[in-house]
Formats: structure tokens, sequence, C-alpha cells
């Protein structure tokens, strides 16, 4: 019988020349298969004396573990080899910028309409909406604009050829809204509002919302209270400087003008604020009674307030934009500042 | 509104600096606009006179001047003006002085020492012409400071006064506004009633006596109108914006600026006897001062003599019967016309004057005597003459009825409880006849205010005067009550948010179009015209999204944007009645921006269909149809429900050329309301057993759509079919000319068992029956 240490020596030496896992198969079934080596010496036992057989199968078993183990250790190594080849055959360059579509984005007047009404809805006010080509009973009588007002001059309202107008403010919902709906009302009004001016400061369409807030006890104080928790959430900032002057519209009695400090200069002074250190932002007032008359909503028992803010200029002042105009040219390059 | 600053503090003198009395104007609603020095700054300039002017000896153009400063010793400049001559009272810098842009030293000129500049207009930074020295009057007092004698350390205040407050037109309304809101006291100027001299009175006959309810006039003979116009009214009416002219034109607009009524010169002997106060004739004319001949309506008020018209009342005089230079007599004018027979006439015209623009807000009728009072007195002062007895002719006067304000309600309104006596005190101030009665105040409002007439207009100004900054900011307390959620309805944001997922860059466009798109997009379409559109390109409203997302294509195409790919949310326009919200889109392009691992390929119908279908959540049910915008073989009308919603396809191919597009981008626009239904989701119990697919390819005629074949498929399908989708279209090779070879997927599914192969074999054989009846579609061998 061969000494199974020269075997395991020799096999030792195999499995460690071994190159791949062909071939370290190939050495497993020199030693280990049905006919190798340390296989055919096991064979052989039964040819061997009883009192032999037991000490030299133990020999053998040995051997076999020994191999066994040797093999094991090599093959744990070969496929790390093989994984670590197969790893580095399929390594990608991942700074390459992946693949497909890009992101679309909304257009800054919706990117902003649609913060101003999350801010409000936060606070229990509904949308409403109206038409565009609106009567003029809508957009002036209706708002205690009679004809020949001169408020109406400072609309520069377009007109249908028809005799129908293009609405100069979202005003006409509030009406609207009331004739159909019972207070208490909370509702906000967004959309497109049209004048016939157009300049570097003027667009002859631009957008509004108009904000209504009708019930039995709702004040001059509420409103500033609401505006400025509006200002203030929608540039976040907590500190804004807020002040309400008073002003005149037809549809509101105490109406107001509200001012922001200026946020591009923190009140300094610059030439957006035209070096006051405040904003004009928005229009507002308690409703007029001869518009709840228009309506039938009982003037006694009901009080209520409006507002009417610009949306391009909070986008400006909000984005930085110091071009009007830019909003409805629409040039991608521009519009993709907002995704 | 423009006034200097002075004249208001001539009137009332709150003590307060130029800028706390801007900031407490404006938050007393009268917003102050601007704010102008009257010169820049400079200093150290005084009246001066010119001794004797003398040729220097070294210089051509320069002259050696001894130059009277009012002290004891003339002093000697060096100057190179023209027009520097002996006697003429000047300007002058004295050494140290700083002039805008440079400063003064003693210097020597050309060998002579020169103790100060002799200055043009233009040097001081004064409007006026440069050429050579600023020639002063006469009288002008020697050695006094330039600045003090011309007032210059004075501030042009401008005033952006809201329709309502008429009565701030003027100094005097201004003045009782700052008494009342800073509590200083208030000196309105003093009016003296002039000596009748004359017995002299033009007859006048007011037949519009709704319109115009007072009307005043008074004859004054033998004026000089050349008179010169005294500085200091000169003064005013420059820094109010006004251009001095002749005097007697001066005094009638000194008294606009002063007591806010406006007021008209006649020149007596051009007027053809009486004066009569009525509505314009049909085909009536009058040329105005302006030169303007204006067309008259009958809804405008005239001042007419035995001749016709002779001025616009309340907007214009007319030019045949002005006052000029050599003008002796005149009749002087101070009505009221009633704000309604006034107001948009002038802008009618295309006119808009300081009468008109008071006299439509209202004017004091309470004050019009005193006005013709103030008018004569100046007049006579600057232009001498004898005035006659005002003739007066009144009838029914606006009525200022008491006003109940309650001191609950105020509370009420302004959230916050205001003073009962401040309230009374402030409402006092500003002219009211205030009485309080337990909780009420009744407050009659003076003649000058228009704006006061029910109880919110005082509560208004309780709460102005009160201060609005002093009203808290409170955040209101209301039940919170959640608001309605429907959640078969997309929000306008979320269906915005979807596209912007897919890729897509919203757009806002005008909603007024340029008329040739509408009519090139389709040559039906009759879009509402605008009667005064800002441009012709803008002149129609919209009745599709595509025209201006076509235009955004081109804008950025010639700005190299070579992919585009946007959408638009907005109405389109047919009547008042219907205006309904769309969304519409465009893509252009490459499919995906240019990238290293994705190969470069133009869009196409089924991308933009894709587009839509991810949106919908469903393939929509698309019909070939014929679309005057779009290529006839490849548009389709979407229906939902059965209802056509919109259109979706390529651009004609003559539209891209008509819009000069290198190739056809394609697009859609839907009823957005239906593109924004959902349904709520319902669960069913899912099938445990397994899964038959069978695909199926069918034979038939090119022409008819796979939708076709899909829809019979479905509508013949046994119960236990769930789905019957296409997975290819194949022509050519193998396949007849004129037919195709639609690949079907059918996958059956029961709930309750395991389908058996004959059911499953059955279940196909009803498919492939329905096919070949219905689509003339045979099972491809």
């Amino acid at each position: 019988m061969r000494n199974p240490n020269e075997i395991v020596a020799d096999a030792l030496a195999a499995v460690q020349a071994c190159p791949d896992l062909q071939m370290l198969e190939q050495v497993k079934a020199a030693y280990l298969g049905k006919s190798g080596q340390l296989t055919e010496l096991l064979k052989s036992l039964g040819a061997m004396p009883a009192d032999e057989r037991k000490t030299a199968g133990a020999r053998i078993n040995e051997a076999k573990q020994a191999v066994e183990a040797v093999l094991k250790s090599r093959r744990d190594v070969l496929q790390q080899a093989e994984l670590d080849r197969q790893l580095a055959a399929e390594t990608l360059d991942v700074t390459l910028p992946g693949r497909g579509l890009a992101q679309g984005g909304l257009h800054p007047v919706s990117r902003t309409l649609s913060r101003i009404q999350a801010l409000f809805r936060s606070i229990g006010f509904e949308v409403a909406t109206g038409p565009e080509i609106e009567t003029d009973f809508y957009n002036f009588t209706a708002l205690n604009i009679p004809e020949d007002h001169p408020a109406r001059a400072m609309h520069d309202t377009f007109y249908m050829q028809g005799g129908e107008l293009l609405r100069t403010h979202t005003s006409p919902v509030q009406v609207r809204y009331m004739k159909t709906h019972q207070p208490p009302l909370r509702i906000i009004a967004p959309g497109r509002v049209y004048r016939c001016d157009s300049d570097v400061t003027h667009t002859p369409m631009f957008h509004q919302v108009e904000g209504l807030w009708v019930d039995e006890s709702v004040s001059f104080a509420d409103l500033k209270g609401v505006l400025a928790d509006f200002m203030r959430n929608f540039f976040e900032r907590d500190d804004l400087p807020v002040r309400f002057r008073p002003s005149f519209f037809p549809f509101t009695e105490p109406s107001a003008e509200m001012d922001i400090g200026c946020v591009m200069c923190g009140g300094e002074g610059c030439r957006v604020c035209s070096h006051t250190g405040w904003l004009e932002v928005l229009g507002c007032g308690m409703v007029h009674p001869n518009v709840f008359r228009h309506v039938e909503i009982d003037t006694e028992r009901y009080i209520g307030f409006a507002f009417g803010l610009g949306v391009e200029r909070l986008a400006m002042l909000r984005y930085g934009v110091d071009d009007l105009r830019l909003f409805f040219e629409n040039d991608l390059r521009f519009l993709k500042k907002f995704n | 509104m423009q006034f200097p600053e002075s004249w208001l503090r001539n009137l009332v003198n709150p003590a307060l600096d130029t800028a706390q009395l801007a900031h407490i104007v404006t938050m007393a609603g009268l917003e102050v606009e601007a704010m102008t020095p009257a010169a820049p700054p400079f200093n150290n300039v005084v009246v001066a006179e010119i001794l004797s002017a003398e040729k220097h000896p070294d210089a051509d153009r320069l002259q050696i001047c001894q130059v009277d400063v009012g002290e004891s010793v003339p002093v000697t400049i060096v100057c190179g003006a023209p027009n520097a001559a002996a006697g003429l009272r000047v300007p002058c810098a004295r050494p140290g002085a700083k002039l805008p842009g440079f400063e003064i030293k003693v210097a020597k000129v050309r060998g002579v020492e020169s103790f100060g500049m002799l200055c043009s207009t233009k040097e001081l930074g004064l409007e006026g012409a440069a050429d050579g020295l600023m020639v002063l009057p006469a009288d002008a007092p020697v050695g006094e400071d330039f600045r003090t004698w011309l007032n210059l350390d004075d501030t042009l205040i401008t005033l952006k006064l809201t329709p309502n407050r008429a009565d701030c037109l003027s100094m005097q309304g201004l003045a009782r506004e700052v008494g009342a809101i800073t509590g200083a006291e208030v000196r309105p100027p003093q009016v003296q009633e002039v000596a009748i001299q004359i017995q002299d009175t033009v007859p006048v006959q007011v037949a519009a006596s709704e319109a115009c309810p007072l009307y005043l006039g008074r004859v004054v003979r033998g004026i000089d109108a050349q008179a010169p116009t005294p500085r200091w009214m000169a003064e005013r009416l420059e820094r109010s914006g006004i251009r001095p002219l002749l005097a007697p034109v001066d005094i009638t607009n000194y008294v606009l600026l002063e007591l806010g009524q406006p007021m008209h010169a006649f020149a007596l002997s051009r007027l053809n006897g009486g004066i009569e106060v009525r509505m314009a004739r049909a085909g009536e004319s009058l040329e105005l001062l302006n030169g303007q001949t204006a067309e008259l309506a009958p809804d405008m008020l005239v001042i007419a003599d035995a001749s016709g018209p002779v001025a616009l009342a309340g907007i214009m005089g007319g030019q045949p019967t002005s006052v000029e230079r050599f003008t002796v007599d005149v009749m002087l004018e101070a009505a009221f016309f009633a704000p309604a027979a006034i107001a948009g006439r002038a802008r009618r015209l295309g006119l808009s004057t300081d009468s008109s623009h008071r006299f439509e807000r209202g004017v004091d009728f309470g004050a019009t005597r005193r006005a013709m009072e103030r008018a004569t007195e100046l007049l006579l002062l600057i232009c001498g003459g004898q005035a006659g007895p005002i003739n007066e002719t009144v009838a029914t006067l606006p009525s200022r009825s008491p006003i109940t304000l309650r001191l609950p309600r105020l509370k009420r309104v302004a959230g916050v409880e205001l003073d009962a006596g401040q309230v009374a005190h402030g409402l006092a101030a500003l002219g009211a006849a205030v009485e309080q009665q337990g909780d009420n105040l009744i407050v009659t409002p003076p003649s000058f205010r228009f704006d006061l007439a029910i109880e919110e207009d005082l509560i208004e100004e309780a709460v102005r005067l009160f201060g609005y900054d002093n009203i808290p900011a409170q955040p209101p307390a209301a039940p919170s009550r959640m608001l309605p959620q429907d959640e078969t309805v997309l929000s306008d944001d979320s269906l915005r948010q979807m596209w912007v997922g897919l890729d897509y860059q919203e757009v806002i466009t005008y909603s007024f179009v340029d008329p040739a798109w509408e009519t090139a997009l389709d040559a039906n379409a009759q879009p509402m015209p605008l009667a005064n559109p800002i441009a012709s390109q803008l002149s129609v409203m919209r009745t599709t999204l595509w025209g201006g997302l076509i235009e955004t294509l081109r804008h950025n195409l010639n700005r190299q944007q070579e992919r585009v790919r946007i959408f638009e949310l907005g109405r389109v326009y047919a009547s008042l009645a219907e205006q309904p919200m769309k969304l519409g889109g465009l893509i252009y392009g490459d499919v995906q921006p240019e990238q290293w691992g994705a190969a470069a390929r133009r869009v196409d119908f089924f991308d933009l269909k894709g587009d839509l279908e991810r949106v919908l959540g469903c393939v929509p049910d698309a019909r070939p149809g014929v679309h005057p915008a779009l290529h006839p073989g490849q548009s389709a009308e979407i229906r939902v429900d059965g209802r056509a919603i919109g259109w979706i396809g390529a651009l004609h191919p003559r539209l891209v050329q008509a819009f000069d597009l290198p190739s056809a981008p394609m697009l859609f626009e839907l009823d957005s309301q239906v593109l924004a239904r959902r349904a709520l989701p319902r669960h069913a119990s899912l099938s445990r057993f397994p899964l038959v697919r069978r695909d199926l390819a069918f034979v038939l005629d090119v022409q008819t759509p796979a939708g076709e074949l899909l829809a019979a498929l479905r509508e013949g399908a046994p119960a236990q079919v769930r789905s019957i989708d296409v997975f290819d279209d194949y022509r050519g090779k193998g396949v007849a000319e004129n037919q195709k070879s639609l690949a079907i997927r059918v996958v059956m599914q029961d709930t309750q068992r395991t389908l058996t192969d004959q059911e499953v074999e059955d279940a196909v054989q009803k498919l492939v029956e329905t096919a070949l009846n219905q689509c003339n579609a045979s099972l491809r061998a």
C-alpha cells in the first residue's frame, strides 16, 4: 500500500498548482473520484488483515479529509478570484448620467399659485373659479362700480365686440360665489385677468388671487391677521414687516393697501422698492354693503373681508425675476430654472 | 397731484420733518408717490449785481467784473459768459460754495484773481435756458442768499390720491386733512370780499339745473391782462406743475389749486348775449383752448351764448372766448357741476383736465362763492379793474343728510374698540358736524365730502384716523371644518404634476391670439374678436391652445432649443357661456434628451399617445378622424365614456409649412375636466388559479384598425378571458400586399378553478370566429 501521506503530499502540491476551478475538479477526481488514488487505496483495504485494516482505514480517512480540506480552501480562493474577475468585468462607469427622460416643470406662475392655494387651504379657504369673459354687471356694477365712476378709468378694460368684457380682476368670482352659496364662506379665486396695458411693467394678461371670508364675526383685525400670516409664510420670513395703508376700492370699505418690507433689500431701499423700503403687494378691505346687497346677504348679520393679490408680482419677489414679460415669453431656458 | 411743501406748511405746519410728514400722510391714505427737491443742493450763492464788466487784457472771451455781493467792497470776478454786463443782477457763487458737481475757490484766471463765479441756471442745476448767466429781476435783493430768496429749500410732493378723496385736491383740503391727522392748527387762506364798483352782469339761464345746480358769474371790467403774475404765485403754480401763462388765467388756476374750485374767465367782449347752461345739441362742436375741436354729444353739458357753446362745462373753455393779452373785460365763472354730468365725458374726448378731474370726483358746492371772491380779489390786486356783483343761479344742491354711526358696529367691523370721544373729535376735525346720542354718533358730512353717505364710510374714516397700524393683526377664530376632498377628481395641480413627471414643461400663453393662427388651424373657426385689442396679433380669443403652443415652439426653436415638450392648462373661449378648460400639449424633436445610453429617435404619434395613456391611466378609445389642423393619417379623436373629449395627432404638413417649422410637432388638446376624472378604486378578490396565455396571429385588411378588431374580440370574449391586447403589427414578407398580421395576446383565468384545455380551446375558437365574422380576420397559417 502506498503511503497515504505521500499521496496527500502529492495532492496538496497538485491542488496548489491548480489555476482554475476546472483543473481543481480534475485534481479532486484524481484523488477522491471513483478511481482516484485515495479511493483505490480505500478499496484495497478489503485485502488487508483485519487488525491492520482498522488503522490503515483511519489513516486513509485522515488523508482523505486532509485532501478535501485543501480542495475546499483552494476552491474558495479560486471562486473568489473568479467572482472578482466577473465583478471587474462588469464594472460600470457610474459617473455617467442615467438614462431616460428629463424632468418637466411647472410654470413659475403656476408654482406660485399652487403655493398661495396651499397656504390658504391650510386655514380652510376653498378654491372657486369663474369665467374670464365677463359681463359688465359682474365685473363692475355688482362690485359697486357704476357706469362712469372714475374707478372704471383705472381699469383699462378689454371689451369684446359683442359687448362682453375680459374681467379686469378676479373680484367677479366673489359675486358669483356669493350668489350661489350661503355664508359662512371662505374662498380664494385664482385666475387670469386682463388689462389693456402693455409696457415694461405691464402685460395685457396676468394673474390674480381673490380672497373672501364672510362670517358673523369677521373684522378688520382678522383681515390684517390673515394677510400678515400669509405674507410671512409665503416668503418664509417670520420677521417680515407689514403695514396697511388706507386706500380706495369701490367694493370694500374700509379699504387698504398692504405693503411688506422690501424682500430684496431688507428695507434698506433699492431699485425694486423705489428706495422706500416698502413694496405694495395687495389691496384689501371689508366687503362693501352694496356688494352684499347685490347678492342678498344680510349686511347686519354678516361681515366680510376680501383681498386681491397679483401673482406675477409675488413670483417676481419670491424668485428674483426682474422682468415681468419673461413670464409670457415661455422661453424654455427661463422656465426650466423653476424645475 | 403735485404741490410744494412750503405752500402746505403755510396753511398747516405740524412739528414733523419732510420725511415724517410724508410718512404720516401716506399712512392716512394719501399716498406720497414722489418727493423731489425744488433745487439740487448747493450753498454759498448770493444775489449779486455786476457793477462793471471790462474785457480781460489777455483773453478775448473773458470779462473782468466788479460785483456787488452785498458787502462793503465789491469783489472781482472773471466771467466767460457772453451776457455779463454792468447793471445785471445774477446769482454769484462765493469762494467755498459747493455747486452740483464742483466747488468754487479763489483762482487766478489768465493772471487775474477771481473771487467766485457768476452762475447760469445750468451751473446751479436749475431748469431754464443755459445760455449765459441767469438774469434775475432788477428788484432782486443784492446780497441775499439765493436759495432763501427763491425759496429753493422746498420739496415738491406728489400725491397719488384715490378717486374718493376729491376734497384733498386742493391745498386748503390737504391742509384740513393734515390738521385732522396731526392735530396741528390749520390756517385756511383768508379771503376778502371785494367792493362792488360797477353794476354790470351777464344774464345767466341754467336750463340743465340738475347738471348745474349752482352757477356764479361776475363781470370785471378794465383789467390789464398783461400785468405780470407775482413771483410767489408763479412759483406756486410752477411747483404744482402748472406753467404760468397770463395773469387772469394764472389766477383761476391758482384758485383751483388753492381752494379746489375750477374757474373760468371769459373775454366779455367775445360773448354774444347772455349765458345759457344747457346740454349740447346734436351736431354742435366747439374749438377748445387746446386747439382741439370737440364734436359734442347730447349728454355733454355746455356753457353757451347766443351763438352756441363757448365752453365745455367743467372740462375746458372754448378758444374763441378765451382771455388774451389785450382782454380788458372778463366774466369770471365759478360753478358746481354734478359729478354724474361730467364723469367720463372728458375721457371720451381724449381729454383729462385739472377741472374735469375735480368735477368728476366732486367739488365743494359750499365754497363756490368764496372761490369767486378769492379770484376777484386776486384779479383786482394783480390786474386792476372794477368788479360787478356776483350773479348767482342756484337750484337743488346735493344734500348732506345725517348718518348714524353705531359705536358697537364700529367695534365689530374694526375688531377693536375705538374711543367714542376720539372718533367724534376726529370726524369733527374733518369738517363733519358730530353729535353723540348714547351708543350712536350722528354725523352730518361737510359739503366737500362726496364719499361720506353711509355708516361704512364713517367707519372707514374712524379707523383711518385711528390708524390702520394701530388695529391689531389677529389670527381669526373660526370653527374648524374640514374641506371636502373629491377623490374621483384630480386637482389641476395633480394633473399638471403628471405631465411634469412625463418631462413636459408647463407654459402659459395669451388668451388672445392672432386671428391668422385661428383660421390656419381651423378655417371654420369663429373666434370672439376684441373691440379694443392691444395689437392685431392679439385681437381674438383663442378657440384652441394650439396656436400658443406652436408659437412657443417657434420661439424656442429660434433660440436653439431643439427638443420641446410643453403643455398648457387653460381656457378656450367660444362665448360668455362657454369657456371650457382645456389641457393641450405639444412634443417636438427627440424623444429623450441627447444621451450616451440611448439612441436618438424623433417623437412620433405613439410617443404622445403613450403619454396620454399614462395620464389617463388607460388606453382611451381613439378613433381615426379628420381634423383640419392634423395629418389626416396620423390623428385621432379621443373618446371617454363614448363622449369625444379632444384630439391628438401630428400637425398637418400644410401647417408645418405655413408655420415655417422644420418638421411636424405632435399635438393634443383635451377637455381637462374629463382628463381629471378618476374612478374610485374597488377591490375584487384575486384568483388563486393559474393564468393561461394564448397568442393568436390574425391576418386582416390593412385598413381595418387594430382597435376595431380588439373591440370586437373583447365584446365577444367568454367570461374567463381577462385581457386581450395587441403585441405586434406586422406587414411585409409572408403577408399579402394589402393585409397585415396582428399578434394578439389572450389571457384567461377563472376565479373558481383551473381552466381545462377544452375550455381554453373553446374560448379561442369563439374568438377566432368573432374575428372572422366581424373583421374578416383569419388566423395566420
